[in-house]
């Protein structure tokens, strides 16, 4: 199996504050990968890290190495931007821009150089039927993404990731603010995505991790206490501490 | 417990006393300036009025022609420089400036809010009417010298209803467009702009309505002939410098007809604030 992400040695300070004490983690191709943690953990600062998206916190600094590709992506001849490319983010609370559905998507690719109506048109419809999300706005696709559901604005900011090509898809904690029916359907499409990106994904929720993971790393206080294939982790966890919290004894 | 109920009573009539009061005044000003104005505009016609490039009032022609379009004259050419500038400086400060900086630059532009706009005309007078004389032509009292003097007046007006309008933009906007690997740059002109736009809108009518409000320092630096200009250099006269050069000694039909300018001018800025509000309410709905 591939490793798609490999991190080093990784820290990162908030000002005085050591927020990561040193993460290694390999994170395969094609695999879903959960962190899970109790709140302050340092789970999202981690995942910021891969994307370089805690460089605009003032006040921070990082440690460390990690590749993606076996190249290393803090090195100074990686350009920011080619990585944000490759690697894209969801986060907790969609955001989607004041625009409509159609420009939300088409947004990245634009910016990325693509003018052919054409062919963001086909990258539109590709993105939302990869996002499962077509059938339902495909009426209204020049109307304003405002007017979504949640579960709907999650889905199209997934879209919107999707419609740039990553490799890899970071999300954190994306079914958080999303009721039962549309969680489920994020999970599904979490699956269907796993074929052709990499993934790595935050959550509170510890079912969810083993439904949809096949890796889980278990992180407390700034330090990965235990990395493995989730089934393991889940019934036999080596460490003390993490059998504490997933049986719920804490956190 | 008991006093504390009579406080707030006293309080509440003293706001709604003072409510009434500018409210009342408001009604007292509008109903004087249609009052005086309306006749004469119904004797006139309000076309010819308005059109009619034949100032003559003593002789009995009332046409304001010349001075609509002075004062449309100024007031466009002094936007045309200040808005794209002052959009520019809001960007900056809200944006890309670091925040001492910015903090700096903002004091500096309240700075240039507080001054009077007789200082303005002053500075007009002796700096630019002198420059423009000696390097471009002309007498120097000029549509140009009124741009420039009215576009470094309602600067601060565009800059800072500009750098609100792009500080409100949540954060978020941001951070998602540099997520998907937009550049600083594009993320301020594709999300964050367009998300500020109809604040920056505002931001623009307020400064046109302040720009064609504006009197004293225009007088001191057009020249106030009133004649179509046919350059940036000619002396122009606007509708306020008609009201303020001839309320003096105007009486009769003609101090009417100042008046009738007026019931324009208050027109024209009502017009603005409506756009005003309509844009802002047109914002609250395609934002989120
Ligand atoms: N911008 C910041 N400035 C200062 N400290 C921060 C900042 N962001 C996070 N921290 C601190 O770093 C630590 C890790 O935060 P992080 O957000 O990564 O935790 P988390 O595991 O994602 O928590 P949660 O599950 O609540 O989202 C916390 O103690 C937090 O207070
Ligand atoms: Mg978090």
């Amino acid at each position: 199996m591939k490793i798609k992400l490999k991190s080093e040695e990784v820290k990162v300070f908030y000002k005085d504050f050591q927020a990561l004490h040193g993460i290694d983690i390999d994170i395969y191709e094609n695999r879903v990968t959960a962190l899970i943690g109790p709140s302050g953990c340092g789970k999202s600062t981690f995942l910021r890290t891969i994307n370089r998206l805690n460089e605009l916190i003032q006040g921070t600094k990082t440690e460390g190495r990690i590749y993606l590709d076996q190249k290393d992506i803090y090195s100074a001849e990686i350009d920011v931007v080619a990585l944000r490319k490759k690697v894209g983010m969801v986060f907790q609370k969609p955001s989607v821009f004041p625009m409509s559905i159609y420009e939300n998507v088409a947004y990245g690719p634009k910016i990325h150089g693509i003018k052919n109506k054409a062919q963001l048109d086909s990258i539109v419809e590709k993105s939302l039927i990869a996002a499962n999300l077509w059938q339902e706005v495909k009426e209204r696709v020049h109307k304003p993404a405002a007017g979504l559901s949640g579960g709907q604005q999650q889905r199209l900011v997934i879209a919107r990731v999707l419609a740039v090509e990553p490799e890899v898809i970071l999300m954190d904690e994306p079914a958080s603010a999303l009721d039962p029916i549309s969680t489920s359907k994020l999970e599904e499409l979490i699956g269907e995505l796993k074929k052709n990106y990499t993934i790595v994904i935050v959550t509170h929720n510890m079912q969810q991790a083993a439904r949809v993971s096949d890796y889980t790393g278990f992180f407390l206080n700034g330090e990965l206490i235990e990395y493995s294939k989730t089934k393991e982790l889940f019934v036999n966890p080596r460490d003390k501490r993490t059998e504490d919290y997933i049986t719920g004894r804490f956190g | 417990m008991k006093r504390n109920k009579i406080n707030e009573r006293l309080v509440e009539i003293l706001l709604r006393v003072s409510a009434s009061a500018s409210v009342l005044a408001i009604i007292i000003i509008t109903f004087f300036i249609f009052y005086k104005g309306i006749p004469l505009l119904a004797k006139v016609g309000i076309i010819d009025f308005l059109f009619n490039l034949n100032w003559n009032p003593t002789k009995g022609s009332f046409g304001i022609g010349a001075m609509v379009i002075g004062s449309l004259a100024v007031t466009l050419s002094s936007l045309i420089w200040s808005v794209p500038l002052g959009i520019m400086t809001a960007i900056l400060m809200a944006e890309i400036a670091p925040p001492k900086f910015s903090g700096i630059l903002s004091r500096l532009v309240e700075l240039l809010a507080g001054i009077p706009s007789v200082v303005y005309g002053f500075f007009g007078l002796i700096v630019i009417v002198p420059m423009i004389r000696n390097y471009l032509g002309g007498v120097g009292l000029s549509v140009l010298a009124g741009a420039i003097v009215l576009g470094i007046m309602i600067l601060p007006t565009i800059i800072n209803i500009s750098r609100d309008a792009i500080n409100a933009v949540p954060e978020e906007y941001k951070v998602n467009s540099l997520a998907l690997g937009a550049t600083h740059y594009q993320s301020i002109s594709r999300v964050i702009l367009p998300a500020a736009r109809s604040g920056i809108i505002t931001a623009i009518v307020l400064g046109l309505g302040r720009a064609i409000g504006e009197t004293m320092a225009v007088l001191m630096v057009t020249g106030n002939s009133a004649v179509i200009p046919d350059s940036l250099l000619s002396p122009v006269r606007t509708m306020t410098s008609n009201i303020v050069l001839e309320m003096g000694y105007a009486a009769g039909d003609h101090q009417a007809a100042l008046f009738a300018t007026g019931t324009v001018l208050f027109v024209f800025i009502v017009i603005l604030n409506l756009a005003v509000s309509i844009s802002m309410k047109a914002g609250t709905e395609d934002g989120n």
